[in-house]
């Protein structure tokens, strides 16, 4: 240990909120220098928002900092990155219109005046030379004409580059997600010469095998908390696992769906020889599992495209969407409620091309009651409502259209547990009545509502959970691929 | 290395274009092929220009600036009046408008406001402010700046000086400083800049103060082109320079931005005017013909990304 015993940072209590979501509820979290630390958890247990906290791009609501023993006030990004602290994160966060070399300069302020350019290209060539031989990488070229691979290795390589004050402490967070294993090898390998030299690394992986080959130190975390923090030695894949979903939820009793089984598909979706194939049946609530971004949107998305016609043969609409993200994808904020409700209807109320408002008004009317939706008047704007019941508009809005498939990106985030349980019952009643639902979830508790999981990791499905074999633990120790890719 | 990359084809469609032009018009008039007959041909091309590359600016930051034209003739109304009676007070609100400029780029950040939306009201703020200075059209254009504008260099006759220096200057500031990265960088992707420690605030500001900058210096040299100003002088150049960046290989977002390409492009639509002089079409419908030069232009650099697209094949 170069830095005596101070640690490089470290958060004491830290807790953050985003409205009634405690994403971080009191962890304590630290890194000595020559040390790397891994850290798993499932979605939401925290990891990015402890990440933010330790680059400065969050403040926490409570908590201490410390950054090289001394407490810290008010954190900054500029603070983090002084004291040589980088972050790699998950989604990749290159300019593409930059070259490689002028991707560099914006990471080093030091980089200016005469000769810049040659000093920032032989700065990044040296370090992607070191941490990956032979991967000719022409730093003169703009990032949009990279791979996403290339693209990762230039992050990760910038990340260790040192101008001015050395690199104390890098965050890699999902760093092998696209590269394959040999550039995976060589990073891994490199991590553990950069902690041999004194510096320290924080990774985040969803492949336990390269967290236990790799760290020191794991620290797991679930529901804004940290639940084990041990040398990675006394671990396995098994109690990390363990360690991840410990509580044990007791799960709702659900009708016998064997009779679904022998039924004909409504729809389905063969994957090119990777993974299992995706079968829904009617009737069926089936779950999208496994951690977020490994391709289940994707597969929503594709699902629906398959049936959803073109501009030129419009299709006879067998699937209805419940969009997730709902300033993005789902409302139309200018418009009343009945309007956000009616538009998959419109079809069905129209006359002559003019829209019936009577049969409108009766038809949402009758809506507002089926779904409780907290308003006095339905002609409010949307945006009047809280953002559980104008996500129950838009359940509604695909429940009222004729569709036999619902399918469903992630519903829920930012809503209300009472709100979840209304809508929770809404499906299973849907369900009992032959409709199909696809929901993926971020949220344990939902998957486990299903009768059938399909669980996904990079991008293909790698298990099929039915009735009782679903539980947290099977769905977490398939999220999570045992060895190096 | 590969011949033809994606920066190179930027550059190649818009200098491919006007070459065409330039010969069409060499052509059918050929007494335009001397030095009096390029510096007619491009004098009125030299303010377009800057202004071109003050709204190269903005939009390298994926921002839109629909003030351009009034803001520029406002500016030709002080250079007009002040500048020439009190060339103190006169710089000092050129300065000003600078500074304007860059509390404009500010606020837009900061209070996330459409850009569009600030400079579209912007806009008649400075068409108020042009019409306050001069009611109708008048003013002098101080003696220097005719000096400047009206001098005969050797070899090759201002206009093509003047654009080729702006270019550079333009290139230099934009594609080769280690400040001009970091602006791009702001277009290309905000939160990286900022993760990397950068005020992106800052960034901005300055992007609109550098825009606020050139779009003054569009508004002198006009004036010392025409000697005297009026408030609706430059009303065009709003259309002008955003069709002049887009034309010269830059893109609405994404900081991708050719300060080079976008001199060229204000040069090519100065061009593609005088051609349909000569060709005689009329006026009523040389707007349409513009259009339509515009379109082909793009149509071309669309097909161009396309094939360079598939060759990658990634």
């Amino acid at each position: 240990m170069t830095q005596g015993d101070n640690p490089v940072i470290s958060v004491n209590g830290a807790r953050k909120s985003f409205g009634a979501v405690h994403a971080l509820d009191g962890v304590d979290f630290s890194v000595r220098a020559g040390e790397c630390v891994g850290l798993v958890g499932h979605n939401g247990a925290g990891k990015s928002t402890l990440v933010s906290i330790l680059n400065g791009g969050l403040s926490p609501d409570s908590g201490t900092l410390a950054l090289l023993g001394r407490p810290v006030e008010r954190h900054s990004i500029a603070q983090a990155r002084s004291i040589g602290l980088r972050c790699v994160f998950q989604e990749l966060s290159l300019c593409p219109n930059l070259t490689v070399t002028e991707n560099t300069r914006v990471a080093h302020r030091s980089l200016r005046g005469f000769g810049w350019r040659g000093r920032a290209a032989r700065l990044i060539k040296d370090k992607l030379d070191e941490i990956f031989p032979d991967n000719g990488i022409d730093v003169g070229r703009s990032i949009s004409g990279f791979s996403i691979a290339q693209r990762q290795m230039i992050e990760i390589a910038t990340a260790f580059t040192s101008s001015d004050g050395s690199v104390r402490l890098v965050v890699l967070d999902e760093p092998t997600s696209s590269l394959d294993a040999g550039l995976a090898g060589q990073l891994l390998t490199f991590v553990r010469r950069f902690v041999a030299a004194g510096g320290a690394v924080v990774l985040i992986s969803h492949i336990l095998g390269e967290v236990l080959s790799t760290t020191d130190r794991i620290v797991v975390m679930k529901d804004g908390k940290v639940v084990a923090d041990r040398p990675s030695a006394e671990f396995s894949t098994e109690s990390l696992v363990g360690a991840m979903g410990s509580v044990v939820r007791a799960r709702e009793a659900r009708a016998a769906r064997d009779a679904a089984a022998s039924q004909t598909a409504v729809l389905s979706h063969t994957s090119a020889g990777r993974g299992l194939d995706f079968v829904a049946r009617p009737g069926e609530l089936i779950g999208l599992a496994g951690l977020a971004g490994h391709g289940q949107t994707r597969m929503l998305v594709d699902l629906y495209m398959a049936e959803g016609g073109s501009w030129r043969t419009p299709a006879a609409r067998k699937v209805a969407f419940v969009a997730g993200d709902r300033a993005v994808d789902g409302n139309l904020p200018l418009w009343s409620i009945v309007k956000n409700m009616s538009v998959t209807l419109l079809p069905e109320i129209a006359r002559f091309g003019l829209v019936d408002r009577a049969a409108e008004a009766r038809v949402t009317a009758d809506w507002h009651k089926r779904i409780a939706v907290r308003t006095e008047n339905m002609d409010n704007p949307i945006l009047s409502l809280s953002g559980g019941n104008q996500q129950k508009v838009l359940f509604a809005r695909a429940l009222a259209s004729p569709a036999p498939v619902v399918l469903m990106d992630d519903p829920m985030r930012g809503v209300d547990i009472g709100t979840k349980h209304e809508v929770y019952a809404m499906l299973r009643a849907e369900a009992a009545a032959g409709r199909t639902f696809v929901w993926y979830s971020t949220e344990m508790d939902e998957v486990c509502q299903c009768d059938r999981v399909y669980v996904f990791r990079e991008g293909e499905i790698v298990a099929e959970l039915v009735g009782n074999e679903i539980s947290e633990e099977r769905i977490l120790s398939a999220s999570f691929a045992e060895k190096a890719a | 290395m590969k011949l033809l990359t994606a920066e190179r084809i930027r550059l190649l469609v818009p200098s491919m274009s006007l070459a065409v032009l330039l010969v069409a018009v060499f052509w059918l008039q050929p007494r335009t092929m001397s030095y009096t007959g390029l510096n007619l041909l491009f004098n009125l091309a030299v303010p377009i220009a800057l202004a071109t590359v003050a709204q190269m600016l903005i939009m390298m930051v994926n921002d839109l600036d629909l003030s351009m034209g009034t803001f520029v003739s406002f500016v030709a109304c002080v250079t007009a009046t002040w500048v020439q009676t009190d060339p103190l007070i006169g710089f000092a609100i050129l300065a000003a408008c600078i500074g304007v400029y860059a509390l404009i780029g500010a606020l837009i950040y900061l209070r996330n406001l459409p850009s569009i939306v600030v400079t579209l009201g912007m806009s008649f703020v400075w068409g108020g402010l042009a019409v306050l200075l001069l009611p109708a059209p008048g003013g002098v254009a101080p003696d220097w700046i005719r000096a400047i504008m009206t001098v005969k260099p050797p070899f090759a006759p201002m206009a093509i000086v003047a654009s080729i220096g702006i270019a550079l200057v333009a290139h230099w500031l934009v594609m080769r400083s280690s400040l001009g990265v970091v602006l791009r960088g702001v277009g290309g992707n905000e939160r990286t800049v900022e993760r990397a420690g950068w005020s992106v605030l800052r960034a901005r500001a300055t992007a609109y103060a550098l825009a606020g900058f050139f779009a003054v210096l569009a508004g002198m040299c006009l004036v010392g082109l025409t000697t005297s100003a009026d408030a609706n002088i430059a009303l065009r150049y709003t259309l002008l320079s955003i069709a002049g960046v887009i034309l010269g290989g830059g893109e609405f977002v994404g900081g991708r931005v050719s300060p080079i390409g976008a001199v060229i492009g204000a040069l090519t639509l100065t061009l593609a005017a005088s051609l349909l002089s000569f060709l005689k079409i009329s006026p009523d419908w040389q707007i349409g013909a513009q259009g339509a030069i515009l379109i082909i232009v793009l149509a071309v650099r669309l097909l161009l990304n396309r094939s360079e697209a598939r060759g990658t094949g990634q």
